[in-house]
């Protein structure tokens, strides 16, 4: 029900910093569009809870994504072209796909977005980087492919592509003075990817303070652990047992899982809603998160030579903890003996009223 | 041996004032695709149409030498939104390669995880991507009057999705502010967690393996599936006819609306959902276990079964060049002179396929796009068919229905159409929907099988379950067969992208990938001019093809242009990009020239 007039009435939202801010997405990376599909599964928050406005204390948000865009053509390229010269500010640029090496060929592109109205060649992504992160607030990589070069950079790859902070420097600072944030993932996991973005719009907004990185420039709060030490399959490991075929429910460090030195809290987190994951659900981790995938962790199914080492050093605690707790577990899956139907009460109670 | 290309629909060869309009990128599609026509305003036709590419990664060249066994999980990469269909793929051609055999429980969990892709996809695409082209805000700013007129036409099944007018459902589809496209967010999250469920994660799932599945078959893990699974399935009693109501609508508001998009019948299908008790992914025996396919294989010509053998079907397969930017490996390695059955394999064949990229400039007079030209050869005439998918759907229901195989209770293909049977719901009772052969193979059939086909997906899902279930009740709960990578073998894999046809062939020597080529749905439809000329399917499709919107040359946004192309579901991480230009009035030439020289 409304307030009556002039009854006084609490402010439940302070305003922002900025009104507004601009999510400017590059899909046109070498990529496979997998983070921006990703992102549209995520619900912590979902991207209608940002555009929407339905989470407090945030600047109204203006999305220009290709994969979700009304506009087509050059009526969605003229929000770059507006960004680039100034008109649209502040905007956070969204980076999404290996940056390609433009410099290796003579002629062509292997990546562009939109056409030159002059030349009528296409505008290759590289040049839209240039242009555009000088005035971005923040880049943010969705996606491995974007953050360290992924599964296009792979040995023997044609077009020579990196990550972006090996094509803009390690060291790059927006014009904010914030590092480039990198939300690593094969795809990006779609929540962790949404969180961040939430909190570089409560940073625009006033209400946070600079983004917590590590020296991979990831968000601290996620990529800080490793999938081992999120896995609810930890503990087969612990105690020795190990799958020994795909399909199994044990620990799949035998199997090709790199989960023990991956950074990634997709076993905590689950894909969706705690559903899915990787080795959690019988996925072997191939480390996708990861700076050095894929080349590190191939091939995928082999065991990695580092386990083959802590597995055997495991085994004689394993095994005899195991053994142990398998007694403990027979005796605790009997009932104390006083629970029966017979005439006697064994509980130890003495009564003396009955 | 040039197959001779249909003039323009309607093209006539007087001269003509052309305008040169581009869309660059075309939005709500996945990857990157220009498309660039000229267009005539006074007769209102598009004249010519090119699909352009931007983006060229190397998977091919890339996968040389690697682990056969890690195909799967590096194909997946190349799509991010049906990232799994080339990982099933991938591991079908492994099996093949490996000799092995995925136990059918395993089976059974490798078709409820594609079941639930198709449901997702299929959803997201048509009401988020596709349907922003048919809401009021989109129809409002082309054709003011279609909406004055929906306004008043009230939908024929209201009662069954709630929406009392045709513009109703219209607002129902505006973009995050519609209820409907709001709904179809939330249900797209939904049949992804039942993706979960059986693969791991979208769009690159974790727990597929040459052999089978590493996911853990238990009671709980179906039981989570299936609840969801009919929720979507009383969703479909809703969403079928919603379309049904709005596609009809457009040819009922705009005479002359079958002709857009409208083509040759020339469509191709490589099956879906492998059949357990039938498949042993030997190739010598493919014929057989492709038929028994839950989605029938099939190529169709002019409403024609050709072939619904998958080794007549790979064994037609071409690779041709002509506008892409790559040079001829006519000199390279020859690597598969003959099939497992002493069949020849031609040069131009995925099998012998050598990638050479040559970065260029774009010119649309000569090579314009990193997209290839695959086409299929049909022997009986010597013509090479760009075939198109249809978008995935109108191919894969045609050709069940033409075959006639399928007969599961929940589907039935008739031989002239599929009976899909949805059990009682919640809320709603028991549903059966027919989608019947239609008399094109146009943009609004094309989108209209994508609703029939995501019922089809969601019945399927019902049988897949049920077989599930018996098979865990039996005790037989093994979901992956042990494998041995052998040091020489070819093999391939056949599989329905959510787009569409899906092949990978690979090549293994001495135990690593020799070569390995991966077609997807959106090459065949994306493709270049190839050769001999003939334009691929997205620029046949729009090429002739009338326009209806009111806008004129200032305006223009080309929506029966937009329509058309994301009918086909384009999915381009090489997409298709479309940039309206300044409109200046180019020379003026003969028509009739389109396709048939470069």
């Amino acid at each position: 029900m409304a307030p009556e007039n002039g009854s006084p009435r609490m402010a439940s939202q302070r305003p922002p910093a900025v009104s507004d801010v601009h999510i400017l997405w590059i899909t046109a990376g070498l990529s496979c569009d997998g983070d921006s599909v990703s992102v549209t599964a995520a619900e912590q928050p979902s991207i209608e809870d940002v555009l929407l406005g339905a989470i407090p204390g945030l600047p109204k948000v203006h999305l220009h994504n290709p994969v979700l865009a009304y506009e087509n053509g050059a009526e969605f390229m003229k929000f770059f072209y507006d960004a680039e010269a100034g008109r649209l500010d502040p905007f956070v640029l969204v980076v999404e796909g290996s940056i390609p090496n433009e410099k290796i060929k003579s002629e062509g592109y292997w990546a562009a977005m939109g056409t030159d109205a002059k030349t009528g060649q296409p505008i290759t992504t590289c040049e839209w980087i240039d242009r555009l992160a000088p005035k971005a607030l923040a880049v943010v990589c969705a996606g491995t492919c974007a953050a360290y070069g992924g599964i296009h950079a792979m040995a023997g790859n044609p077009t020579g592509c990196m990550g972006l902070a090996d094509y803009l420097g390690w060291g790059w600072r927006s014009k904010a003075g914030i590092p480039i944030v990198n939300v690593p993932g094969c795809p990006v996991q779609p929540d962790n990817f949404m969180e961040t973005v939430l909190y570089l719009l409560y940073q625009a907004a006033g209400l946070a303070p600079m983004i917590p990185l590590d020296d991979k420039l990831r968000p601290t709060w996620l990529f800080g652990k490793t999938v081992h030490e999120g896995c609810d399959r930890g503990s087969y490991y612990e105690q020795a047992d190990f799958a020994e075929e795909y399909g199994s429910s044990k620990c799949l460090v035998k199997l090709g899982c790199w989960g023990p030195v991956v950074n990634c809290n997709v076993t905590k987190r689950g894909w969706m809603r705690g559903i899915g994951g990787c080795p959690n659900v019988g996925g072997i981790c191939i480390g996708c998160t990861m700076p050095g995938f894929p080349d590190k962790f191939m091939p995928f199914m082999d065991e990695p030579p580092g386990s083959s080492l802590s597995t055997v050093f495991i085994t004689g605690y394993g095994r005899t903890i195991r053994a142990l707790r398998s007694l403990t577990n027979t005796t605790v899956n009997k009932e104390p003996k006083w629970r029966h139907p017979s005439r006697a009460l064994n509980t130890g109670y003495r009564p003396h009223t009955y | 041996m040039a197959t001779i290309v249909q003039p323009g629909k309607g093209t006539a060869p007087e001269r003509r004032n052309l305008v040169d309009m581009n869309w660059d990128p075309i939005t709500r599609i996945v990857g990157s695709l220009g498309i660039f026509t000229k267009i005539d305003f006074e007769n209102r036709e598009v004249a010519e149409c090119y699909s352009t590419s931007s983006i060229f990664r190397g998977y091919s060249i890339f996968m040389q030498g690697k682990d056969p066994r890690d195909a799967h999980f590096i194909t997946s990469r190349i799509c991010g939104i049906c990232g799994d269909n080339h990982a099933t793929c991938a591991m079908y051609a492994q099996n093949m390669a490996f000799g092995v055999v995925t136990p059918p429980l395993g089976e059974w969990i490798l078709n409820l995880g594609e079941a639930a892709e198709y449901m997702f996809d299929h959803n997201i695409f048509q009401d988020n991507l596709v349907g922003v082209d048919f809401c009021e805000q989109m129809v409002k700013e082309t054709n003011p009057e279609v909406l004055a007129k929906a306004e008043s036409t009230a939908s024929p099944h209201a009662s069954a999705h709630g929406y009392r007018t045709i513009a109703d459902i219209m607002r129902a589809l505006n973009p995050f502010t519609g209820d409907f496209y709001r709904e179809t967010l939330q249900v797209s999250r939904l049949t992804r967690e039942m993706f979960c469920l059986m693969e791991g994660r979208h769009v690159h799932p974790s727990t597929i393996y040459p052999g089978g599945v590493g996911t853990v078959p238990t009671i709980q893990l179906f039981t989570d599936y299936l609840i969801r699974l009919m929720k979507y399935v009383e969703f479909m009693k809703k969403v079928v006819p919603l379309h049904d109501d709005l596609f009809d609508f457009f040819y009922d508001a705009l005479p002359g609306y079958e002709k857009v998009g409208d083509r040759r019948i020339l469509l191709g299908c490589w099956g879906s959902f492998n059949n357990p008790d039938v498949c042993d992914y030997k190739y010598g025996s493919m014929g057989n276990w492709g038929r028994a396919m839950y989605v029938t294989p099939g190529v169709i010509v002019d409403g024609e079964l050709v072939t619904n053998d998958l080794i007549d079907i790979n064994l037609g397969l071409r690779i041709l060049l002509g506008s892409s930017y790559y040079q001829d490996w006519q000199d390279a390695e020859t690597f598969v002179k003959h099939d497992p059955l002493g069949n020849p394999i031609d040069k131009r064949h995925p099998w012998n396929q050598t990638t050479l990229p040559k970065p260029q400039k774009r010119d649309f007079k000569g090579r314009y796009t990193w997209v290839m030209s695959p086409r299929w050869y049909d022997k009986r005439t010597g013509d090479y068919l760009a075939l198109d998918t249809g978008g995935g759907p109108l191919a894969r229901l045609w050709s069940t229905a033409l075959s006639g195989l399928v007969d599961i209770g929940y589907i039935k293909a008739t031989g002239k159409s599929v009976i899909i049977n949805l059990p009682k719901t919640a809320l709603l009772p028991e549903a059966q929907f027919e989608w019947k052969i239609p008399k094109w193979s146009n943009t609004i059939e094309r989108d209209r099988a994508r609703t029939y086909f995501q019922a089809y997906a969601a019945a399927a899902a019902l049988h897949f379950t049920e077989q599930a279930l018996k098979e865990l009740h039996a005790g037989n709960t093994k979901t992956w067969s042990e494998f041995k990578v052998p040091e020489e073998a070819i093999s391939c894999g056949f599989h329905e992208a959510v787009r569409g046809v899906l092949s990978h062939h690979v090549v293994i020597r001495e135990g690593k990938i020799a070569n390995y080529h991966p077609y997807p749905p959106t090459p065949w439809n994306a493709s270049p001019r190839d050769i001999y000329g003939t334009p691929g399917p997205y620029e046949d499709s729009v090429q002739g093809s009338p326009i209806f919107e009111k806008n004129g040359r200032d305006k223009f946004k080309g929506i029966d242009i937009m329509r058309t192309v994301r009918s086909f579901d384009p999915c381009l991480p090489c997409g298709v990009h479309m940039y309206l230009g300044e409109g200046k009035v180019l020379e003026t030439h003969h028509a009739a020239m389109f396709g048939t020289e470069r």
